[in-house]
């Protein structure tokens, strides 16, 4: 069975369940919102970062959204692989790339649906971004590849979780990541230990990518960084899901 | 003609749990074929190597003419396999599960949707095919995943453990479907812990246990290899039975201290009948009541991997 068939076959299955899956669905795109609402809403008028918070939160709201909803690739493949179906596709001859492949597929789609969303209500908030043409399409092209490669390292933790309930903590802890960075507060104003894990997690190179080009403000090696990081990530979960996937049998 | 399934020698451990020890096979083409086992004698664990799932770490097989290890691409062609578990999406519904499988056996998507609703009408599904397979009765998903696994038009099916926990009359239709299956030529490999399943469905049934298989034949022949009747004894007390036993010997093949019972082989001659019961018990008093009847499958099972543990 050639991969070239399956993958499709196995990506428009992978959006179908998501589709069905309301209350996962909702939750990818209702948990950004909420956060923003309660950052720009609550937290915003006490938070100094030298220009008005909605605009400096933003990027990072964005950011948040599309890892979070990368990671629920997590539980999808753990879901599948908990039920004998895995089975059914590999003796039909579906290996790990059409597999992992439509399910990484899907949230991406699922993805860009949710930043939409969120982007409308970041406007409706006050958000407006500087960018011209060029600016936009290098802010939409870094959100891509980074939720991309998210949802291949979360396709890759689906693959090491024993259940979907352990898959579950592994979207809890891409929650977080966000937050130790300047996503929403200056990193200058968190304690000095965190200044290092701050300014050089992952998430920061993108979250300021994303900033500097909505915004129209230098971006410097930011962008350069951010898709290494994604390049990186990708390139582990390619390595290891193959291998990961046949070792899962039962 | 050559076997639709060849296995010599196939052996798997799980760390330091030998699950596979040494199991020979040959299953005729277009023949029912069951493999008969309680809980882990090993079966699901061989027909997953069959079905190239799990790759064994001595010996060799083929099904449908390929080899499972070296040719596994060709042997998932030709086959399917159906277990205890779900292996349909629960949140598609019966139609939506069956079109995937037909794209992702190479079919078009007319192809697909065409084989989806034959395939509906043939299990009795086509009422069903709009709903969710989540909605859908213990025995219906069964049978849904039963069509899933045909959609290929497979030449060897599997099936694991097809009817466990189904209740009485969904057990019966599925037994219906299966035999219904094999009469258009394909080959049906089942795996079963019901002696009455393996009795009415296979042509041949293989008897597994720890990991070998201990024993082979057709129904009759398992009967008739551990004597084809029996000579149920129910003793008086517990100094009875214990001498009665005795007096047995080898001939005695299943024995219950408990319930003071003990079943000899015998020819099942009213002459041989007598001698016995003369010979255990002169007194006329150690036996209470005694009934002679022809072996089952029951008996054949118990009595040969009895054997089989006792080192006989």
């Amino acid at each position: 069975m050639s991969e070239l068939v399956a993958w499709p076959v196995m990506t428009g299955r992978a959006v179908r369940l998501s589709l069905r899956n309301l209350d996962a669905l909702l939750t990818s795109f209702l948990l950004p919102v909420m956060v923003m609402l309660l950052f720009v809403y609550l937290f915003g008028g006490a938070i100094q970062t030298g220009t008005d918070y909605v605009t400096y939160a933003v990027p990072g709201v964005l950011v948040m959204c599309a890892s979070y909803g990368a990671s629920l690739t997590a539980v999808a493949v753990s879901q599948d692989m908990s039920r004998g179906i895995v089975d059914r596709f590999r003796s039909m001859g579906v290996g790990a790339g059409a597999f992992l492949g439509g399910h990484v597929a899907a949230g991406t789609v699922r993805n860009l649906a949710s930043l939409v969303i969120v982007f409308v209500v970041a406007f409706l908030l006050g958000f407006r971004a500087e960018a011209d043409l060029q600016g936009w399409a290098g802010a939409a092209g870094v959100l891509v590849v980074f939720v991309v490669a998210v949802s291949a390292v979360s396709a890759v933790a689906g693959l090491l979780a024993r259940t979907p309930e352990a898959a579950g903590g592994f979207t809890f802890v891409v929650l977080f990541l966000p937050y130790p960075s300047s996503a929403f507060v200056p990193v200058h104003t968190m304690p000095r230990w965190l200044h290092g894990f701050a300014e050089n997690q992952p998430a920061t190179p993108i979250i300021e990518s994303v900033r500097g080009l909505l915004l129209d403000r230098p971006v410097g090696s930011d962008p350069w960084k951010a898709l290494a990081w994604c390049g990186g990530f990708l390139l582990v979960s390619a390595a290891l899901s193959g291998r990961l996937f046949r070792d899962r049998a039962r | 003609m050559e076997a639709a399934i060849e296995v010599v020698g196939l052996t798997k451990s799980y760390g330091r749990v030998a699950v596979l020890a040494g199991v020979d096979l040959r299953v005729a083409r277009g023949s029912v074929y069951a493999l008969l086992g309680s809980n882990g004698a090993g079966k699901t664990t061989t027909v997953r190597t069959l079905a190239t799932l799990v790759r064994p770490d001595e010996g060799r097989a083929t099904v449908a003419g390929f080899d499972v290890v070296r040719d596994r691409r060709r042997v998932r062609r030709a086959i399917s396999l159906t277990g205890q578990h779900a292996t349909v999406d629960e949140s598609l519904t019966g139609e939506e599960n069956l079109r995937m499988m037909g794209r992702l056996s190479g079919l078009s998507r007319k192809g697909a949707r065409r084989r989806a609703a034959e395939l509906l009408e043939r299990f009795d599904l086509a009422e069903a095919g709009k709903r969710r397979v989540g909605t859908y009765s213990g025995g219906m998903w069964r049978r849904l995943d039963l069509a899933a696994g045909l959609v290929g038009a497979p030449s060897v099916i599997f099936l694991d453990e097809p009817t466990t926990g189904l209740d009485v009359r969904s057990r019966k239709a599925m037994w219906e479907v299966i035999t219904r299956l094999a009469g258009s030529g394909t080959t049906v490999f089942l795996t079963t812990q019901y002696l009455e399943e393996a009795d009415s469905l296979a042509g041949r049934i293989a008897l597994l246990d720890g990991g070998r298989v201990v024993a082979e034949g057709t129904a009759d022949e398992l009967k008739a290899r551990v004597a084809a009747w029996r000579l149920d004894l129910v003793l008086s007390d517990a100094r009875s039975f214990a001498e009665v036993t005795r007096l047995l010997g080898a001939r005695a093949v299943h024995s219950d201290p408990a319930r003071l019972t003990v079943e000899a082989a015998t020819d099942g001659s009213a002459a041989q009948v007598r001698a016995l019961l003369d010979e255990v018990d002169p007194g006329r008093s150690a036996v209470e009541r005694f009934t002679v009847r022809g072996a089952t499958l029951d008996d054949a099972f118990l009595a040969l991997t009895d054997r089989e543990r006792a080192g006989g």
